[in-house]
């Protein structure tokens, strides 16, 4: 099925939770209620025409000069039966920083909905085991989020580990061998 | 193991033991930690940690401009380099709208099949070194340094090539590297022969990957894995099939896949692909067809050649607002490009806010997806299995923490 052809289907099946359709270069995203992400989930992913088997990436995005919600999470389906794509996008603002997770629909959310949460702070709800994954487990802040600069925090604010590896060396620098 | 043998288990009483394997640890591939609650040998949780080669590479590229964000994509996947710049340039050509020449097309259809051949032999013979059988590793490491030394020719380096460019290629090749590839080609079939006399039959090889570590079909496709990870389980899903890049759709190549998806049907898909790569590179450079290898209509995403840099003032100017600034009038969009590279389906979503840099750049990492299905595949079974399943995923941790 063309992707557009797939928006118009989400559009009648669900008029009043699809705001936006885009497409660019032959991809079409389709802008959605964050709270209706299991229903049309599972609608995509059940219904025979889309079966939409196969989840390519999930994955946030931070808009911080856009009216309204800031965040937003990228899916991207794709029917390996059908041989179809189409990329959802949910704002979620700052303020409820969570949505629902699709672990249930598909499995391989996992590690992307961690990862999603480590570095943008999305939490998801019904994820059974949601903590960092690629960042320290007591990091503080957000990395990928815009207003994160990309030199990491002041020094003041130095992450503890990097602090313990820096004392231990200047330790191991003034430590003297005994003649 | 079956439950009558678990419950015989129980009944000794053994203590439960939790064993952190790595992240130094010599088979786990790179610094992978693996949590292994054990109950006598046999594995009752297994919890995986990654991140410990977090660089942020998707921070750093919205630093940079699309030219410079290049090299960062070497250092993904660090012994499959040609792959993932060839998938990065394929993204941002999508998303800038131009179209490589067919050579370079060819020349980077080339050397994406080049790599795929050196990360499965590093791949099999990593993976038969950890299971016991050392011989083969000596025996692929030879076809390696071939390949590595034919990458040196074409662009003078031999792990980080930063080759592809976008809008095509950086360099034409030379009539020596077509002579001599062809070369390796030719015999190249014939090398995976002697692979796979001294593992395929070989009984304790059989023993250990026959039915370890299976993925129904099902499974794999819900679970996100791509690659041999999803082949092995008997779906032909192959991004150079489904959705063609570069030459892939103007040669002829059979997409292999197992049935049993086991660590063993794995192993046949890849020795096959490695079969079938050669083919490729064969046909490619036979059909190779003349022309230019940069994209000559694109003067503002391409650098211009640097002949006419030194004397023509507009290329100059081209050339410094490029290098500076990053190319203007980026359209706004958004695009997910995704390639088949060794490991699996290596995806980009480029967000583009018209600047000369990508406002977002996600990768979606093969490895990250297939590290992620360690618990399903261990639980239950032996820890020995945990070495032989660490194998068959095929991750390299630079590409897994990003």
């Amino acid at each position: 099925m063309e992707p557009l052809q797939i928006a118009e289907r989400l559009k009648d099946k669900f008029p009043e939770h699809v705001s936006s359709v885009k497409e660019f270069r032959g991809q079409v995203s389709v802008t959605v209620n964050k709270d209706m992400i299991i229903p049309i989930c599972s609608y995509l992913h059940d219904d025979p025409e889309m079966a939409f088997d196969y989840l390519q990436d999930l994955c946030g995005a931070d808009y911080p000069k856009r009216k309204g919600a800031r965040l937003e999470v990228v899916y991207h389906l794709y029917s390996i039966k059908h041989r179809h794509m189409i990329r959802l996008k949910a704002p979620v603002s700052e303020v409820d920083c969570s949505i629902e997770s699709v672990m249930p629909i598909w499995v391989g959310a996992n590690w992307h909905e961690r990862e999603c949460y480590d570095l943008f702070g999305i939490a998801f709800r019904g994820h059974p085991d949601l903590r960092r994954i690629l960042m320290p487990e007591d990091w503080e802040g957000h990395p990928l989020r815009k207003d994160y600069p990309v030199t990491g925090p002041a020094p003041e604010n130095e992450w503890r580990g990097m602090k313990e590896v820096m004392e231990t060396a200047k330790r191991n620098k003034e430590f003297e061998w005994e003649r | 193991m079956s439950e009558e043998k678990l419950l015989e288990a129980a009944a000794l009483k053994t203590r439960e033991l939790t064993v952190s394997m790595g992240p130094q640890h010599p088979a786990t591939h790179g610094v992978l930690r693996l949590v292994l609650d054990l109950d006598g040998e046999t594995v009752v949780k297994c919890t995986p940690y990654v991140g410990y080669l977090h660089r942020g590479v998707e921070k750093l590229a919205e630093e940079r401009t699309y030219l410079s964000a290049l090299p960062l994509s070497d250092r993904l996947d660090y012994i499959s380099s040609m792959s993932n710049n060839v998938g990065y340039v394929v993204a941002v050509e999508r998303l800038f709208g131009i179209e490589a020449p067919e050579r370079a097309k060819f020349i980077r259809t080339i050397v994406s099949e080049m790599t795929r051949i050196s990360s499965h032999i590093i791949w099999v013979a990593t993976h038969a070194l950890d299971i016991g059988a050392m011989t083969v590793f000596l025996y692929s490491f030879r076809e390696r340094e071939t390949l590595l030394d034919l990458f040196e020719m074409l662009c003078g380096a031999r792990l980080t090539v930063s080759y592809p460019r976008i809008g095509g290629v950086r360099n034409d090749v030379s009539q020596e590297f077509i002579d001599k590839l062809y070369e390796f080609v030719l015999d190249f079939p014939r090398r995976v022969d002697e692979y796979e006399t001294l593992i395929d039959q070989n009984r304790i090889w059989l023993k250990r990957t026959k039915g370890i570590g299976i993925l129904t079909a099902e499974e794999a496709v819900n679970w996100g894995m791509s690659g041999p990870m999803v082949r092995g389980s008997g779906v032909p899903y192959d991004v150079r099939k489904f959705a063609p890049y570069d030459a892939y759709d103007k040669v002829e190549f059979e997409v292999p896949v197992g049935k049993a998806g086991d660590v063993y049907d794995r192993y046949r898909c890849r020795m096959l692909e490695l079969r079938q790569s050669a083919l490729i590179i064969k046909q490619c450079l036979e059909k190779l067809p003349q022309g230019p290898v940069m994209a000559p209509d694109a003067p503002k995403f391409t650098l211009p050649p640097k002949e006419r840099v030194l004397k023509d003032m507009e290329s100059l100017i081209h050339h410094f607002v490029l290098i500076t600034k990053g190319p203007a009038a980026v359209p706004k969009g958004e695009i997910y490009s995704a390639v088949e590279v060794p490991k699996g389906e290596l995806g980009f979503y480029i967000v583009s806010d018209g600047s000369g840099k990508p406002y977002r750049m996600r990768l979606r990492a093969p490895s990250f997806i297939h590290a992620s299905i360690m618990p399903k595949l261990c639980e239950g079974g032996l820890i020995a299995d945990v070495i032989a399943n660490i194998g068959t995923i095929d991750i390299v941790l630079g590409e897994c923490d990003r």
